[in-house]
């Protein structure tokens, strides 16, 4: 028996609201980051390892996606079925770029729905921190990323590009978007997984919101094209960031900082609501 | 000073709902009421299509309690057991938690199967709440404890289902939680890996760790509880010594198990019912080992049937049936004559143990084929001491035989001190 006094830890269950004790609310989110951390580095490691595990052909998954689709896009451009006006850099490594940086964006907003599905199992028989799911989507975004920045780095070299100094922003900038698109994945996950109708519709969505961005065509300047940059929140993040890696003189970053500000908030509630909604989520998966 | 209870579940209530629709609906209105804080009031109001799965449960665990759950399947025991491990959220009522929990609900839970038994050590105890460090150190104790050995650097998809859940045991078992919750975990694995849980169980018990239990299997609750709460359409029926418990929730499934009768139709004759006493004539349904039981059959008939005969199976609602005998084999014959008789047959020095038992009567007549009557669940009655003892210093499960000891020779060269 242990006879020194520790603190013991107290659980007490009620249904009221947990908002209506904000303090142990907020108290419990920052602890639970906390222990989060190498949970988190572990469903990561085990995320990225048991994804390729039974591939023959490996890491080349990670790559081959985006080359295939801007191969596709200068292969239209250069036969002239669309025409995108000038770029600063070959029209080859533009749309790299954009695609590169959008997938980003779309990886992570599946990435909370996607970890919370595919954790169905533990979540509803373990009680761990479920803060490390998210910090593990994060992390698998993150790693995809950087797979294709090596790629972007080579197409580079190739095509003897030079990069202004405001390159160094460029990383901050995919920040950016995977903030954003986290932001967003933690926001529909609730919904997403009471109702698969979200999921269903997601790829599709983000499909079409792909070609409302400007990401294989440089963003539009004059009306109505510039509504693009106006209502699409991506846009000026996403145009602002490829801006930074080649030409060194972006034309949105107001637009890039507002949304950077929301993308904060938009976070901060998207991680109250994933925390709110999870028992009552589990309650629902377990039916 | 009485200690605390470590547990306490105070008037708890739980709604559910199986129709999907509903449900999926329920649980955007629950986290709409979530985000504006409106479910605070202790809202039992049930909605269409639910129900309570846990129906006002209060009890309290002290340190050191071993404490059986038991009861039907959709009793109530897994939703209770989720609220106490936090999982999810009474809708009435309150629970506290005094100390770490540590739940073995399902094994191997997020295991991934195409990464090896090694791999999957480190994610699983990182779920339960383990470093590096910790598991590092505890590695080879997992290895040895889930005997995997070699198996260890394979994918756990080439396991077994045995070693499957021997790993996540393994890993599990490095927990040291205040409060242990167990959800039928001990009904897998072979006999060895039984008897390691088991004395898991019985080492956190004995360091003083409050424990709870659900199963269906009375065997391990006797063995490892020392308290029993059955529960029944999400109530709590019972809460208590072991014995007591298990023969009240044996009592449950013999009262669900509905009278089943068989009759042929246009049946001569046929059992209207039968009584239990005791030796001294008193009506009883609750008996000590060793007693003599009398049961008094009454049957009617429209007409004469000769050399009746009188089936008599002895069951149990876990293992069937224990014994039969039949009214000929003593050389017993009888009668019946309209309207009806009355027969009485005694057991003599009842040999069953600790539990509930019913008989089932069939009625014929004189030929093999000449069914008339049989009722399943006619009487039940319960044997309700001496108390037995699991851990092998005693009688146990069903049958108590009669039986004595004496040492033959003693094969040592001296013999002075085993002579009989």
């Amino acid at each position: 028996m242990t006879t020194a006094p520790k603190t013991i830890p107290i659980s007490i269950y009620t249904p009221a609201s947990q908002l209506t004790e904000p303090g142990r609310l907020f108290r419990g989110m920052l602890r639970d980051m906390m222990i989060s951390r190498e949970l988190a580095w572990r469903l990561l490691v085990r995320n990225i390892s048991s994804r390729y595990r039974h591939t023959l052909f490996g890491y080349v998954w990670a790559f081959l996606p985006p080359i295939m689709t801007a191969g596709v896009f200068v292969f239209l451009q250069k036969a002239g079925y669309f025409t995108v006006g000038q770029t600063q850099v070959p029209y080859a490594v533009f749309v790299l770029a954009g695609l590169i940086l959008w997938q980003a964006f779309a990886d992570a907003v599946h990435a909370p729905l996607r970890l919370v599905q595919q954790s169905h199992s533990i979540l509803t028989k373990v009680n761990f921190p479920r803060e490390s799911l998210i910090l593990a989507g994060v992390g698998e975004v993150l790693f995809a990323s950087l797979i294709r920045l090596v790629l972007l780095v080579l197409a580079l070299l190739w095509f003897g590009v030079g990069l202004p100094w405001t390159a160094i922003w460029f990383p901050f900038g995919v920040l950016a978007l995977i903030g954003m698109g986290i932001a967003l994945g933690l926001l529909i996950t609730p919904v997403a997984i009471l109702y698969h109708d979200v999921g269903q519709a997601l790829p599709f969505v983000l499909y079409l919101w792909m070609f409302l961005t400007p990401v294989i065509y440089p963003a539009p300047a004059t009306w109505p094209g510039s509504l693009l940059i106006l209502l699409n929140p991506v846009s000026p993040v996403l145009d602002t960031t490829r801006d930074w890696l080649f030409s060194g003189s972006p034309h949105y970053v107001s637009g890039f900082f507002a949304v950077c500000g929301l993308t904060v908030l938009a976070l901060l509630a998207g991680w109250l609501l994933y925390r709110l909604a999870l028992p009552i989520l589990i309650e629902r998966m377990s039916a | 000073m009485a200690e605390a209870p470590v547990v306490e579940v105070e008037q708890v209530s739980k709604k559910f709902c199986r129709r999907l629709r509903y449900s999926l609906w329920y649980g955007l209105t629950d986290l709409a009421a979530e985000l504006t804080a409106r479910n605070g009031k202790d809202d039992l109001q049930l909605r269409q299509a639910e129900f309570l799965a846990v129906d006002d449960v209060s009890f309290e665990l002290r340190p050191g309690e071993c404490i059986g759950l038991i009861g039907h399947n959709g009793a109530g025991k897994s939703t209770l057991l989720k609220m106490l491990n936090g999982l999810i959220r009474p809708d009435r009522g309150r629970i506290t938690m005094r100390g770490r929990v540590g739940a073995l609900i399902e094994l191997g839970a997020g295991f991934s199967p195409v990464l090896t038994g090694r791999e999957n050590i480190y994610i699983n105890g990182a779920v339960l709440g383990f470093s590096k460090q910790e598991i590092d150190a505890k590695f080879d104790e997992i290895v040895d404890f889930a005997e995997l050995y070699d198996a260890i650097d394979a994918p756990v998809q080439t396991y077994s289902s045995g070693m499957y859940v021997r790993l996540g045991f393994a890993v599990a078992a490095q927990l040291n939680p205040d409060i242990l919750l167990i959800d039928e975990i001990l009904a897998v694995g072979d006999v060895a890996f039984r008897m390691k849980c088991f004395q898991y169980i019985l080492d956190l018990k004995s360091g003083g760790k409050t424990i709870v239990v659900v199963s269906h299997n009375m065997i391990d609750i006797n063995r490892v509880c020392d308290r029993i709460v059955v529960m029944d359409g999400g109530k709590k029926i019972f809460d208590g010594n072991v014995s007591k418990g298990i023969a009240t929730y044996e009592d449950l499934l013999l009262k669900r198990g509905d009278l089943n009768e068989q009759r042929v139709p246009d049946a001569a004759a046929w059992i209207e019912r039968i009584e239990l006493f005791d030796s001294q004539g008193r009506r009883r349904n609750d008996f000590t080992t060793g007693e003599d039981l009398i049961a008094e059959v009454t049957m009617s008939t429209v007409k004469q049937v000769s050399n009746s005969r009188l089936i008599v199976h002895v069951m149990t609602p876990t293992l069937g049936i224990l014994g039969s005998f039949a009214s000929p084999h003593n050389g017993f014959s009888f009668d019946i004559e309209p309207p009806g008789v009355v027969v009485r047959f005694r057991i003599r020095n009842m040999p069953l143990l600790i539990g509930s038992y019913s008989l089932r009567l069939s009625l014929y007549g004189p030929e093999i084929s000449d069914f008339l009557h049989t009722i399943t669940n006619a009487s039940s009655f319960k044997i309700i001491a001496p108390s037995v003892d699991t851990f092998g210093y005693g009688v146990c499960h069903s049958i108590g035989f009669d039986h004595s000891w004496e040492i033959v020779r003693c094969l040592a060269d001296h013999q002075t001190k085993c002579a009989p």
